[in-house]
């Protein structure tokens, strides 16, 4: 039958959610299901989890760009056809998860991977780089400060022998959002990278009263940096408009995404933040924040340099200083943050400075600190 | 629709990482509106700013969420993306999919849409990415009636819940987060497709403590398993660990020499309570000490578990910076059990608590951690009738400016100042 636009409403199907998940669970995974005892990860990207009936489940994991085709979503089904009984499972961090029921099973597989070019790098796994969590940016998103795909693409090509290999002091989350609004959720990530505005919102007086509650607007502001005002529009006519006191606006875009009269993105004004020691994971300490430590880089297309450098450096500094299972963080912490400054050659810049909301939480309130290079 | 040159793009297709350039170059060879999809990226790489616009309210009939209007600001220069909604699609609990399910939903996808797809998005929700206004509903009676698949959420609702894979092939979860997440989205259909909330709403289920969906960092309301009894001690294990026989770490460290295994200083010595010690060569757990961070059972799974009186810690309010700046969810209910057999009672009522209360006085576009900010956590406690513990704070205030209230001071606020008078003149 299919879809009748004479009749849209005709033995309309809603509210049935998503499938049932057992269905799709591969066999030794339904078999042994709540009673599993240990894991080992074999080799990178290989994870060999023991059941309680001595079963084992052999994962072999694949990174992935987070925009794919359905021509590669067939070669994946492909893929788990030949190896996996048709299933297949995909992680938080946009990697493809193919499982097998014997280590037999893993070479012929590891091997099937590996002759379908660079599709299909096996790791992210322990103590290395896995995938890059990111946004949409500029493929598809209306308020992006940066791409998000591309700064991904050029940042994992330098960190790859990280992805392949465990070598890291613990593992190392990088996360990408293309603006504050931060759908990628970068707050909580070892090393972020942060799309930002750094220009106020134009107002376009022409189109506003068509586009824009204005109350709606004014409000978005935190800082009420917005606030009614006349303006003239293009004919002439005086409208009711906004105005943005530029010295209070912290460029977070919130009147842009209330109201599309203010647009704020500009090619010299837009780049990217580092910030840096975020952690989700309750293991050993509490969960941290990402912190700021480089305010502005440029949105140097195609590859991003100077992104992938400060990335790539503050990953290898780590590397070579941390001691086994600290965290980014917990690095930084041990050794405090004016030696982080000084180990890892970034310079430290009163933007690194807090002076929103409860920015005194993050002022040192002690006599104990350490003499970098940073007192003269 | 023409292929446009990409000579900035075509530089991400170098490198050892996946393509997403020359992937989308092999899916034009089909779905030609692909190229424009990279015309306009490219045009964005040398304007280096972005050419979609604001917004657009589309949608299917009856469902206020789940699609996400886009259109391209160069429509003539790309009528391919001239249109480029986004579909959001509820994923399986646990991201498993079977491969029929998947090229079903490809097929679709051909039919109806660009071909590009995000698996998965950032809150969980598989993404279908470019489509038409007029391909919606039919794409939609087709999702329903061919894949048995919805739609997920977006706008001022719940948003699609999403877990860890939990029981299904990992030792440390301590609930079945996938039943539960599977179970409340299927409760909450109506709260997902039609938004009647403040501003949006997330459910995040973790089965442990490390928290592989970041429940704590991403979600209004985390359910993070946790237990309540002592960690279970292999002690042969502990052995085969000391005496190197094991790799530590479940084998994440194998690719640096770190030097033989050393039970004092990787565990013992790295637990945040000091809480172990050795007894000759077993392994001691003073347990009343022990807040379950996790970091002894990551490094010797074979050795250690968690206990086997098992449930999970309910977190509320976290969310990312904007407006007011990046929170963490706050621990409000340190341990609920978590029950099948009854539907996750005590799960939804916590959360109908939370909504009742935020749903009356959350201002528009405010997240509830938020909205307890604003009230203050002693109030956000009575709402949810928890009597308050040390647990939910990190330390006691450290100023003296407590709200006592009326009926709590002997003889109530109301006084008469003239008698206040005659004992003590002005």
């Amino acid at each position: 039958m299919g879809y009748d636009p004479a009749n849209p409403m005709a033995d309309r199907i809603t509210d049935i959610g998503p499938p049932h998940y057992e269905q799709f669970l591969p066999p030794v995974c339904k078999k042994n299901f709540g009673k599993w005892v240990y894991h080992e990860i074999t080799q990178p990207g290989v994870l060999m989890h023991k059941a309680e009936s001595g079963d084992e489940a052999w994962t072999v994991r694949v990174g992935a760009a987070r925009l794919i085709s359905i021509e590669l979503i067939r070669e994946v089904c492909d893929i788990a056809d030949a190896h996996c009984d048709g299933c297949v499972r995909f992680t938080t961090r946009n990697n493809i998860e193919f499982i097998v029921d014997s280590k037999d099973k893993v070479q012929p597989l590891l091997d099937d991977l590996a002759g379908r070019g660079n599709k299909f790098p096996v790791g992210g796994t322990g103590a290395g780089v896995t995938n890059i969590v990111h946004t949409q940016g500029w493929v598809h998103c209306h308020t992006p400060a940066t791409d998000a795909s591309g700064v991904v693409k050029a940042v994992m090509d330098e960190l790859f022998d990280y992805f392949t290999s465990m070598k890291l002091p613990a593992q190392v989350r990088v996360a990408l959002a293309c603006c504050l609004n931060m759908c990628g959720a970068v707050h909580a990530s070892d090393i972020a990278i942060l799309g930002v505005h750094r220009k106020p919102p134009m107002i376009d007086h022409d189109a506003i009263s068509g586009l824009c509650e204005l109350p709606l607007a004014i409000s978005a502001c935190p800082l009420g940096a917005v606030k009614p005002a006349k303006a003239t529009n293009a004919a002439g006519e005086e409208v009711k408009s906004v105005k943005v006191n530029n010295d209070r606006c912290m460029f977070c875009g919130n009147c842009y995404t209330m109201c599309p009269a203010m647009p704020l993105a500009d090619p010299e004004g837009d780049g990217i933040a580092i910030l840096v020691g975020g952690k989700v994971s309750n293991a050993r300490s509490m969960p941290k924040f990402s912190k700021l430590v480089i305010p502005f880089l440029p949105n140097n297309t195609p590859r991003w340099p100077e992104v992938v450098d400060a990335v790539k450096n503050i990953l290898e500094t780590y590397a070579n200083d941390a001691r086994k299972y600290e965290r980014l963080g917990e690095w930084a912490e041990r050794i405090g943050w004016e030696k982080f400054f000084e180990k890892t050659g970034i310079p430290f810049t009163i933007k690194s400075v807090d002076d929103y909301r409860l920015a005194y939480d993050t002022w040192r309130t002690s006599t104990q600190f350490k003499f970098t290079s940073h007192i003269k | 629709m023409p292929k446009h040159d990409t000579p900035l793009l075509d530089e991400l297709e170098k490198g050892p990482w996946p393509s997403f350039v020359s992937d989308l170059k092999r899916q034009a060879e089909t779905k030609p509106e692909c190229w424009d999809i990279l015309g306009q990226l490219e045009l964005s790489y040398k304007d280096r700013i972005t050419h979609w616009k604001h917004g657009g309210i589309v949608g299917v009939f009856g469902y206020g969420g789940g699609i996400v209007g886009r259109y391209s600001d160069v429509p003539k220069q790309f009528p391919g993306v001239a249109h480029f909604h986004t579909v959001r699609l509820a994923q399986p609990s646990g991201m498993y999919y079977a491969t029929n399910k998947l090229r079903g939903i490809c097929d679709l996808w051909e039919k109806y849409g660009s071909g590009m797809t995000n698996m998965h998005g950032s809150t969980g929700d598989a993404v279908l990415l470019g489509t038409t206004t007029e391909n919606l509903e039919p794409l939609f009676y087709d999702l329903t009636h061919i894949e048995n698949q919805d739609l997920g959420g977006s706008g001022s609702n719940l948003r699609t819940p999403s877990c860890c894979l939990g029981k299904s092939r990992c030792e440390w979860s301590c609930y079945d987060t996938q039943a539960l997440c599977h179970h409340l989205t299927m409760h909450y259909q109506d709260e997902i497709h039609r938004p009647a909330f403040p501003y949006k709403f997330k459910f995040k289920f973790s089965g442990c403590p490390n928290d592989c969906v970041a429940a704590i960092a991403r979600s209004d309301f985390a359910v993070i398993g946790t237990w309540k009894d002592d960690i279970r001690i292999d002690q042969a294990a502990v052995k085969g660990y000391v005496n190197g026989e094991f790799p530590s770490n479940g084998g994440a460290h194998s690719d640096k020499d770190w030097g033989a295994f050393d039970i004092q200083k990787e565990v013992i010595g790295l637990c945040p309570t000091e809480c172990m010690w050795m007894e000759g060569d077993e392994l001691k757990i003073d347990n009343s000490e022990c807040t379950r961070c996790m970091h002894c059972i990551n490094v010797m799974p074979r050795a250690l578990r968690p206990g086997v009186e098992q449930g999970a810690t309910i977190c509320v309010g976290a969310k990312a910076p904007i407006l007011d700046g990046a929170q963490f969810a706050t621990m409000t209910i340190p341990f609920l059990e978590i029950n099948a057999d009854n539907e996750f009672e005590e799960v939804v009522e916590q959360i109908e608590k939370i909504w009742d209360w935020w749903m009356e006085v959350g201002k528009n576009r405010e997240r509830v951690g938020e909205t307890i900010q604003r009230v203050g956590l002693p109030t956000f406690l009575k709402i949810m009738e928890v009597e308050p513990i040390p647990q939910h704070v990190k330390e006691p205030r450290s100023n003296p400016y407590v709200f006592w209230q009326d009926e709590e001071v002997p003889g109530g606020f109301e006084r008469d100042v003239r008698e206040f008078r005659k004992r003590h003149a002005q």
